[in-house]
């Protein structure tokens, strides 16, 4: 008896080590195992020719991150059905195969192997964390498949740590630092403040790189920093680090964070008469943001954000016209908008390259210039990221109100 | 002006771990067990009382008691079910099965409700703000500090003049001599876990009054917090608690108001350490006869 449970843990364990192989194997150095699934698949593309173009979708559609995957999902069912409806792409249809990455890494890796090797499809979509996503790379290189993430806004996604760009991986959503540079502009010069508070999420990478381009773009074109201090994740307790902010008189507050965090932060600070404006980046964009700060609390709250539902601009609405007809009346937020523009941007790339050829996909997705989607126009640089603009949100009673739209 | 207002950040964080550091010094001082699933217990007391002010629509009070006497209810519930069998088993399995609950109640609350954090209606308790001098007192700050003052001076009113109290300060002392003696162990036992888990309870609808947000991993931090707060003050020790509590909100603010904020939560630890290793009794831990 003793024997079996000990060969079953020894299976176990086995296993398990298999699995973590194939994760970590897909940071950058190679590994036997994952070499021969490469080599399968690029030899079994002629299957995409027939009929259907098969495009692949790895999201997060259970796991931690699960609202983030299943929105996108949304979107990408929307533009797809769209594109078929109008005729497909060069008369193809286009088909998508989902897979759930279940918000992991390492099932990422197991989840783009399928798509690549078993469906045979063209390019594929997703994920919607820079983690989850970067577990791709090294599958992309080596099939040689383009991988578009819609909100992976890490800059390790596209480009590596020697400067070198990752040839098949692309983003349509723009990348951290810029955020943090939009914002600074905006406190400058719509808002006209010359001293600013940071407060940051010290836990997160995400935080740290808007707050070091604000504080950059803020210092230089002649704004003053006044106090700079940190939180962690998951802490319910600010008032004393904000008594110090306030202590220090700041005209502006940045408060780069999540939701779960600033809305507390929000709530807090004006508990304790801190009424300077507060702003932060896209991770303040969720309905429970209302609910943990207030209403009355959120007014003089800005955040950047990928897109506004609000924006009178025609292509938008018409977009948003389309998602409420076709997801019960249900308002798109920036996911939804961002896995819709990832596969235009795909379909416009096809298109172009007149051939569903992955390598001529990439090369094609490489040259996108002035393309108009949901979330602005998108022209791709040299390292893969898109250049287009960001909009400015204001909380207005609880509401989210379209204040502008800023251009890099 | 700033320092006041820091006094009064650290005594609203403090009151609340006092709260929770009186359930675990008094079931400590009775059993001689680190309950670790208390700090889940407090955390059940948030969403019993979010729930009754949201979908019972209760009014605050009423959610309040509600709250207290459910969590008294599962922590007599956790003390048959899973202590009452090892109270004669080495004291580390006792331990280890408190972990276990601890865990059982953390993912049994997501399993049954999800993961998603839930914010306290706003509307609870008036907006109002008071400035005196310069200083901001909000309404949610007040209502902690009455709150806390008054289970606790509830509760050592019935420590030393009940018979209840009685009682529980005898088991405490010698168990066997008390039965003896006549008294009702297991029902004194239980009485504990009522009391302290009510305290919990309690603290933990004030928690959501006062922080807003809400979720079922919230128990870890305030729950080793208070557990630090409790072995601070002297684990057993009523009035070591409370003190332990108040002393250990202040360190935390002033650590936060220095400049420090991200060693807050190391501060607390090494005040531990230190305490184990200077004073391994306690602020008030010589008062080995009085303590529940």
């Amino acid at each position: 008896m003793m024997r079996k449970v000990s060969i079953l843990v020894l299976l176990a364990i086995l296993a398990f080590g298999v699995l973590a192989g194939c994760g970590t194997s897909t940071t950058g150095t190679t590994n036997g195992g994952n070499q021969t699934e490469g080599n399968t698949a690029p030899g079994g593309n002629g299957g995409a020719q027939a009929g259907t173009i098969k495009i692949g979708a790895n999201l997060e559609l259970s796991g931690g991150v699960s609202s983030y995957g299943q929105s996108i999902a949304e979107g990408i069912d929307l533009a797809v059905e769209e594109i078929n409806k109008a005729g497909g792409i060069n008369g193809q249809q286009l088909e998508v195969v989902k897979v759930d990455n279940k918000s992991d890494a390492a099932e990422s890796t197991n989840a783009a192997i399928k798509l690549m090797s078993q469906d045979k499809v063209v390019a594929i979509i997703g994920a919607a964390t820079s983690g989850n996503t970067k577990a791709m790379i090294q599958l992309s290189n080596d099939n040689k498949i383009p991988v578009i993430t819609p909100t992976g806004t890490a800059d390790s996604v596209t480009v590596n740590q020697d400067g070198s760009v990752n040839e098949y991986m692309f983003r349509t959503c723009f990348i951290d630092p810029f955020q943090g540079d939009v914002a600074a502009r905006f406190a400058l010069n719509d808002l006209k403040v010359k001293t600013a508070a940071i407060y940051i999420d010290s836990a997160s990478d995400y935080s740290k790189g808007l707050a070091a381009s604000f504080k950059e773009t803020f210092t230089k074109n002649g704004g003053q920093i006044v106090s700079e201090e940190a939180f962690v994740a998951k802490d319910t307790d600010f008032r004393s680090t904000l008594t110090r902010i306030k202590g220090t008189n700041p005209e502006f507050v940045y408060v780069p964070g999540y939701y779960e965090e600033v809305g507390l932060i929000v709530k807090q600070a004006r508990e304790l008469g801190l009424m300077a404006p507060i702003m932060g980046g896209d991770g303040l964009d969720s309905p429970k943001m209302v609910e943990l700060a207030g209403a009355d609390a959120l007014n003089n709250v800005f955040l950047t954000n990928h897109y506004s539902s609000k924006d009178p601009d025609p292509e938008i609405q018409k977009f948003v016209e389309a998602f409420k007809g076709k997801y019960n009346g249900k308002e798109p937020d920036a996911f939804n908008a961002l896995g819709y523009d990832s596969v235009k941007f795909l379909a416009d790339a096809i298109q172009r390259a007149g051939s569903a050829d992955p390598t001529k996909i990439k090369d094609a997705l490489a040259a996108t210039k002035d393309l108009k989607v949901v979330s602005g126009v998108l022209t791709i640089d040299e390292k893969h990221n898109p250049i287009k603009s960001a909009a400015i949100l204001e909380y207005k009673n609880g509401v989210q109100e379209f204040k502008t739209k800023v251009n890099p | 002006m700033e320092i006041f207002q820091q006094i009064i950040n650290g005594i609203s964080v403090g009151s609340i771990y006092a709260l929770i550091a009186l359930g675990y010094t008094m079931v400590y001082g009775i059993v001689k067990l680190i309950n670790f699933a208390h700090g889940d217990v407090f955390m059940l007391g948030a969403f019993i009382g979010f729930y009754s002010i949201t979908a019972l629509h209760l009014g605050l009070i009423p959610a309040l008691l509600l709250s207290m006497i459910l969590t008294a209810l599962i922590g007599v519930i956790i003390e048959r079910v899973a202590y009452k069998r090892l109270r004669n088993s080495p004291r580390i399995s006792a331990l280890i099965t408190a972990i276990g609950v601890s865990l059982f109640i953390e993912y049994g609350t997501i399993y049954v409700r999800g993961a998603q954090p839930e914010a306290y209606p706003g509307n609870a308790l008036p907006d109002m703000v008071l400035n005196l001098f310069g200083l901001t007192l909000n309404a949610d700050a007040l209502f902690i500090l009455g709150v806390s003052i008054l289970l606790m001076i509830l509760l050592q009113y019935i420590v030393h003049r009940t018979k209840v109290g009685k009682a529980m300060r005898a088991v405490s002392h010698d168990a066997e001599t008390a039965r003896l003696m006549g008294i009702n162990v297991d029902t004194t036992i239980s009485v504990t876990f009522a009391i302290g888990s009510s305290l919990a309870g309690a603290a933990g609808v004030i928690f959501g009054l006062y922080y807003t947000k809400i979720d079922p991993l919230m128990g870890i931090i305030p729950g080793l917090k208070a557990f630090v707060a409790a072995v601070l003050g002297g684990i057993g020790s009523i009035p070591g608690a409370m003190a332990g509590g108040m002393l250990l909100g202040l360190v935390e603010t002033f650590v936060s108001a220095a400049g420090f904020s991200l060693w807050r939560d190391a501060a607390a630890f090494v005040i531990l350490i230190l305490i184990l290793i200077f004073k391994p009794s306690g602020l008030f831990g010589q008062n080995v006869k009085e303590k529940v």
